[in-house]
């Protein structure tokens, strides 16, 4: 239903919370797609590598896979649990809860970059020396998961700085019980963030 | 065009906390917006035009002129500009920002500041294509298409230009999803999508493919850019790669692409001729949903830009299958036109001129595209000139003249000024015969086997190319006359009226060119938009 | 919230929790299966039950059942168009790649 003659919020913008939350459904929407094609090509390599997709999982780190997941799972509940609280005006649970979300997200990557880093160190990288004696479907599983954990990080990253922007509004009042679609809308984003790692996770990790 | 004819003040007129050109740049307005966009367009087509006449100076006298690196670079060049910076955006960011929320009643788009993110994401992506031309390795010279393995071997900055193309990705996307977003939420009371202007179903239409395709390109134009850079290897089948997956990629989203450039061209010419034939358009519904058709069919066809690059047999011919199902809702909507106009009261003015000329340069198109949607005949013609004449008919005849038709149409509500009808017309004629001579010698040169992005050729093609060549002289010739008569009327041009075409749908109902917040009050929608008795 | 500032019915602390309890009960039991080494079927079981964790975020973590219905359809067209996508690929694919 239209909605021609919209209120105004206190910076003086017209606000509606059905648009509002449809652009950013539309934006996830386009996400879907940019990881479908990574996905796409991870199921292309897998159809034609698949002996050796399977044992380049069985050397990655099935431990930190895990826990990442737990992580990332984790703090979609916070951050589910911080726009319930600001929806009923607990402004002071929704900004801790904020916070873990955003504390989750940092260990997320500081356990990422531990794992990348190991790789690296034992010259598992693309175009290293090591990777070239490799086999080609070896060669074809690191790449895409260079490539595919990249972006995924690059996504965390992104939203971790967005939820310390929310984190600031919310203190500031500009996100409040009346007007939330901003942290909704970053819920949104995070949870489309942590289902690419459900789907990452056993692609990568447990297809041995 | 601060003040209009009725002496109300026009949203040019300056008011707000931004003076001079910053109260443009900075402004969510989404006609400056428009105006904005439609001024960075044309002056990239321009470029293009002018790189388009570089490429064909050379094939009169293959060397005389440039040597073969410059002119793989000059055909590149033409093919981003004039595809990512000239058609893609175009209508859309053009015509479509400017009199989307005036069409549906509303007074502005959903979301005003990322509209104006779009036009700095536009600029920018412009402004790194261009500067790939002049610093590092020189222009890109892979084509507009970028295949890989050359692509991600040369040393020319292709980097640069791919990074500039995905920011204009991103600048699609968003203003598809503010379009979008626009037309679910700010219709006017009682304009339900059945009374929508036909205008705005294309750009519904165009908007969920801009959304839903480009992410595709951006995917594959950044694996390139890591290919480039850290040889992952996706591409390259020493490391295990594929090159033929770069072209799947590729074309899943420049096939919706071409979509995305003729849906709101169609859209101008459905609006533009219930207001000349003084009739309603016949076929609303099956117009509608034939928009929502093409989109969605577009994304299936791709592979038919593959045929000969060693595809499996049975992928091509079920792309071959899809793809004449594709031309049906074409072709619907052409029999839809052809019927409006029938007993109609013709009013033969320069915007109908462009959407006659339009209807016919498109069939030509769409037929030609069923003779290279045909497997065995594509295995011919693939790569050559009759592929070059099939895509300028669609991307130039049909998107560029419905263009210019629009232009034409919505010139008086967008300056408040009236243009010379006569030299329109002129231009426009020399516009149809120039295109004609340049483009449809190319289906000959195709046929006879002359392949595109030749730099020279045997000597049994140059007649031809010299004719093609005159032809491209023609043509500029009409657009500097189109252009020079629509400039002229902006500063000198007599002050246009209300309706000055007779129109029924909104826009013709606020002053020219329309005030700031578009509408004093929000109207009230009663019936569909082509009401004529 | 609406327009008018009311609040749209959300589901509440307790169940956000027993969802996550859920989803870390479906990853424990999806490291557990891979270790059983099946390959093949592990690899669907695998997206399975990805799928239904994923399933769990969209619906209850991100409201899916209360947004409009456009959403709704759209959201199932573009899983359906990555699935045809993914189709016309692998008919070129699957025949080249034996």
């Amino acid at each position: 239903m239209p909605a021609a003659e919209l209120s105004e919020n206190k910076a003086g913008h017209r606000v509606d919370y059905t648009g509002a939350k449809m652009g950013m459904w539309i934006f996830i929407l386009t996400e879907i797609l940019l990881f479908g094609m990574l996905f796409l090509l991870y199921s292309i390599f897998r159809f034609r590598y698949s002996p050796e997709f399977h044992s380049s999982a069985t050397e990655m780190d099935l431990f930190l896979g895990t826990a990442n997941t737990a992580i990332l799972l984790t703090s979609s509940l916070t951050m589910a649990i911080s726009i319930e609280a600001i929806r009923k005006g607990n402004k002071g649970l929704s900004m801790l809860c904020q916070f873990l979300t955003l504390v989750f997200g940092a260990v997320f990557l500081v356990n990422k970059y531990m794992e990348w880093g190991a790789h690296i160190s034992h010259g598992i990288y693309p175009h290293s020396p090591q990777m070239e004696q490799m086999g080609r479907g070896k060669i074809m599983f690191y790449s895409l998961y260079y490539v595919m954990t990249g972006l995924h990080g690059l996504h965390v990253i992104l939203g971790v700085f967005v939820i310390a922007g929310m984190l600031v509004f919310t203190a500031r009042g500009v996100v409040n019980r009346h007007d939330f679609v901003k942290i909704e809308n970053t819920g949104l984003y995070w949870h489309f963030v942590d289902i690419v790692w459900i789907y990452l996770f056993p692609l990568f990790y447990l297809i041995a | 065009m601060e003040v209009t004819a009725d002496n109300t003040r026009s949203f040019y007129s300056e008011e707000g906390k931004y003076k001079g050109v910053f109260s443009w740049i900075f402004s969510t307005d989404h006609k400056r917006i428009g105006i904005m966009y439609l001024t960075a367009i044309l002056s990239f087509f321009a470029i293009g035009v002018v790189l388009g006449l570089l490429m064909r100076i050379n094939l009169i006298s293959p060397g005389r002129f440039m040597g073969e690196r410059t002119y793989n670079s000059v055909f590149t060049v033409h093919g981003v500009i004039q595809i990512f910076l000239f058609i893609i955006p175009g209508i859309p960011a053009s015509l479509g920002n400017f009199f989307l929320p005036i069409l549906i009643g509303a007074r502005d788009v959903a979301f005003p500041r990322i509209n104006l993110t779009s036009w700095w994401l536009y600029m920018t992506g412009g402004l790194m294509i261009v500067l790939s031309v002049f610093i590092g390795g020189g222009a890109p010279d892979t084509g507009w298409t970028f295949y890989a393995p050359y692509s991600i071997r040369t040393t020319a900055n292709v980097s640069l230009a791919l990074f500039g193309v995905i920011l204009l990705g991103f600048s699609s996307i968003f203003t598809g999803l503010n379009f979008i977003t626009t037309i679910h939420r700010l219709r006017a009371p009682g304009m339900t999508f059945f009374r929508m202007p036909l205008f705005i179903w294309a750009l519904y239409a165009t908007a969920w493919t801009q959304v839903l395709a480009t992410p595709v390109l951006a995917v594959a134009l950044m694996l390139i850019i890591l290919e480039r850079a850290f040889a992952i290897g996706f591409f390259e089948p020493a490391l295990g790669g594929d090159p033929l997956l770069f072209e799947h990629l590729f074309w899943t989203y420049s096939h919706p692409a071409v979509y995305i450039m003729i849906l709101p061209a169609m859209g101008i010419v459905t609006e533009i001729f219930p207001v000349f034939a003084r009739r309603t358009i016949f076929g609303y519904k099956w117009i509608a949903f034939s928009s929502l058709a093409i989109a969605f069919f577009g994304y299936l066809v791709w592979g038919h830009h593959m045929f000969t690059s060693g595809m499996s047999d049975t992928a091509r011919v079920i792309f071959s299958l899809i793809t004449f199902m594709v031309a049906v809702p074409t072709g619907i909507k052409v029999f839809n036109w052809l019927a409006t106009l029938y007993k109609g009261s013709i009013r033969l003015d320069s915007p109908l001129l462009f959407s006659l000329s339009f209807i016919f340069l498109f069939s030509l198109a769409g037929l030609t595209g069923l003779t290279i949607g045909t497997l065995s005949l594509n295995i011919y013609l693939h790569g050559t000139y009759f592929i070059v004449a099939h895509f300028h008919y669609t991307m130039f005849g049909g998107a560029g003249f419905a263009f210019f038709a629009g232009l034409h149409y919505w010139f008086p509500k967008m300056t408040g000024r009236m243009f010379n009808e006569k030299a329109a017309k002129t231009a426009w004629f020399i516009m149809f015969i120039g295109f004609n001579i340049l483009y449809f010698t190319m289906f000959i040169l195709g046929l006879q086997g002359m392949p595109r992005r030749y730099f020279q050729y045997q000597p049994r093609f140059q007649t031809n190319h010299i004719i093609s060549t005159i032809g491209s002289w023609i043509l500029a010739a009409g657009l500097i006359i189109m252009f020079w008569n629509l400039i002229r009327a902006i500063f000198r041009g007599e002050k246009a009226p209300m309706n000055p075409w007779g129109g029924k749908t909104l826009e013709w109902q606020i002053p020219s060119p329309p005030p700031k917040e578009n509408f004093e009050k929000i109207p009230l929608i009663e019936h569909g938009p082509y009401k004529y008795d | 919230m609406t327009e008018r500032g009311q609040a749209v019915e959300s589901f509440g602390n307790k169940t956000y929790v027993v969802i996550w309890l859920c989803l870390l009960a479906l990853t424990a039991a999806t490291v557990a299966a891979a270790k059983l080494r099946f390959t093949d079927y592990a690899v669907i079981a695998a997206v399975g039950i990805a799928t239904v964790k994923a399933g769990l975020v969209t619906t209850f973590f991100m409201h899916l059942r209360q947004e409009p219905l456009i959403i709704k359809i759209i959201l199932f067209l573009v899983l359906a168009a990555l699935m045809l996508i993914i189709g016309l690929t692998f008919s070129d694919v699957w025949f080249r790649y034996r």
